[in-house]
């Protein structure tokens, strides 16, 4: 376990050496920030008209909830670009054999890479939970609604960074790391789009979808069922993920 | 003594082409074993088998007594490896790197300082621990990866080309210093500069096409070369015991008829008094030719014959 930590740090402390991961950084918070303030400002303009409203939506419902479904889809477009490099980059300049010579297990190169990328995913969650956080001083906030939100966008994140190694576990090239990750998660993003059209819902997409899911435990409802959903979602690409890495003696 | 490395029928195949085949060696403490073949032979693909990289088609490798493929992490535990291309995180410094690859060695927080400094002494990396491995030059990048390999002080070191793109001076250095470790560890390196494996080697192991075609000690080996050969034909035949008492002749043999190699100590050139003496005799000299061979010749003769 103490490897995989250290594999974990040096993974956390290299992103922060490249400006990659501060232009990241940097870059959503300016365009976060800015819808973040939109919500705000609309939030000012229909209050009078929502506290005549029986049962009208709330600060949090306008404001966070928003928020953290637009940070979910950018997310979405950054968190390939975090996770592109993370084996491909090593597998390039030759520096896996350094940890496939090392007495440490695959799960410990594939855990320990995950949660290093997952550190810097949770800094900037953290970041944008910080702002509505800052309404608290003039206003107040659902508390349980704020925290389902938070919540949704960390298990979010760890699913997409799940996705995002295993693609770079199998890529040749982090560029096509980077697209093949999209393009997954497009696509279970926009899976349960088909059922806008009556009479062709399918269970199946339904519950593959990760949209749906996400915007479940947004509403403010914890569901197991949700919660198994991520778990499973991010053990299934790890494992496949440390297979793949095992696999890499064999082939070539 | 225990051997540190064995290996069993090792073959490895890239689809069809076999480039390792069917090899078997071992590897004690106290040996350092040059590893020797034209491009292509198998000398990498062999390393990385051994260096866990590279899962084998068939066969078996043992380090320190661990199976390699069924607890692969107590046979890594005993193993250093500086690969064809160093992996070196350019982005760290040359201090940086070396702690992270203590962590990952599993040496303790107490420990890690004092061998740092230690290994940085051995590999003569002072004046440059403290820059970034992307400015270091071609040779210092090649010394901050043996550092790499022998950090954790393994039984087993493998070294794949050690000395390329070195200076003089410098590989004048890690030959001392492989030499050095060779004496309480086993080190396995591979190399195509052959004074290299004459001055740090104790054993030679050539290899083409995937075989082992030569396996001895280096002993046996500058015997085979410090032995020089006369090509002697004759009209008649000649009496050995007189030739023999020719002084650094060493031996005789007749390969034909009227035909000898007379092998002598390279000490000394008995030649002028060779055909002195034949011709003194009356044994009727025709043809006096001399037989070199250096380990150029050995390498060359030995990877032809295969090819």
């Amino acid at each position: 376990m103490s490897v995989t930590l250290v594999i974990a740090t040096r993974e956390f402390k290299s992103l922060f050496l490249s400006p990659l991961a501060w232009s990241i950084l940097a870059a959503l918070q300016v365009i976060l920030g800015y819808l973040f303030l939109n919500q705000v400002e609309t939030f000012t303009l229909i209050q009078a008209k929502l506290v005549g409203m029986e049962g009208a939506p709330g600060l949090t419902d306008i404001v966070v909830t928003p928020l953290f479904s637009n940070a979910g889809i950018i997310l979405l477009l950054v968190t390939p670009l975090l996770t592109m490099r993370l084996i491909c980059e090593e597998r390039r300049n030759k520096t896996l054999s350094l940890l496939l010579s090392a007495p440490i297990s695959n799960s410990d190169i594939i855990i320990g890479k995950y949660l290093g990328t997952l550190g810097l995913l949770l800094v900037i969650v953290a970041l944008i939970a910080l702002m509505p956080l800052f309404l608290l001083m003039g206003g107040e906030l659902d508390n349980g609604k704020f925290f389902a939100n938070f919540l949704a966008l960390n298990l979010l994140v760890a699913g997409f960074s799940a996705v995002g190694l295993f693609m770079s576990t199998v890529a040749g090239h982090p560029t096509v790391a980077a697209i093949g990750s999209i393009g997954i998660l497009l696509l279970l993003w926009i899976l349960d789009w088909t059922n806008s059209i009556k009479d062709q819902r399918s269970e199946l997409f339904e519950y593959l979808s990760i949209l749906r899911h996400f915007q479940a435990i947004q509403s403010g409802q914890i569901n197991s069922m949700d919660l198994c959903y991520f778990v499973l979602f991010i053990a299934t690409f790890l494992l496949l993920s440390i297979r793949y890495l095992a696999n890499e003696r064999f082939q070539k | 003594m225990a051997n540190l490395i064995e290996v069993e029928n090792l073959s490895r195949y890239y689809g069809k082409y076999c480039v390792v085949n069917n090899i078997s060696f071992t590897l004690a403490k106290g040996e350092v074993v040059g590893f020797l073949g034209p491009n292509g032979a198998g000398k990498t693909t062999t390393m990385q088998m051994l260096s866990g990289n590279l899962a084998p088609s068939s066969g078996l490798i043992k380090i320190n007594g661990f199976d390699l493929l069924n607890a692969p992490l107590k046979a890594k535990r005993s193993l250093g490896y500086l690969p064809d291309i160093p992996s070196l995180y350019k982005d760290l410094t040359v201090q940086e790197f070396l702690h992270y690859c203590a962590q990952l060695q599993g040496i303790t927080k107490q420990a890690i300082y004092p061998i740092i400094d230690k290994t940085v002494e051995r590999c003569s990396l002072q004046t440059v621990s403290k820059r970034l491995i992307a400015n270091l030059s071609k040779g210092f990048q090649q010394r901050v990866g043996i550092a790499q390999a022998i950090l954790h002080n393994p039984e087993v070191i493998i070294l794949d080309e050690p000395t390329v793109g070195l200076d003089p001076i410098q590989i004048k250095e890690i030959r001392a210093l492989i030499k050095e470790l060779g004496k309480d560890h086993g080190i396995i390196l591979s190399t195509h500069i052959l004074p290299e494996v004459q001055e740090t080697c104790s054993h030679v192991q050539i290899i083409n096409n995937g075989k082992i075609i030569l396996n001895e000690s280096i002993f046996e080996l500058n015997r085979t070369m410090t032995q020089g050969c006369l090509q002697v034909i004759t009209r008649t035949p000649v009496d050995n015991t007189i030739l023999l008492a020719i002084p650094y002749v060493t031996r005789i043999e007749e390969i034909a008829h009227n035909r000898h190699n007379i092998h002598y100590s390279m000490k000394g050139n008995p030649t002028h008094q060779i055909a002195e003496t034949i011709i003194a005799k009356g044994w009727g000299l025709e043809e006096m030719t001399p037989i070199k061979k250096s380990m150029e010749d050995i390498f060359l003769a030995l990877t032809q014959v295969e090819s």
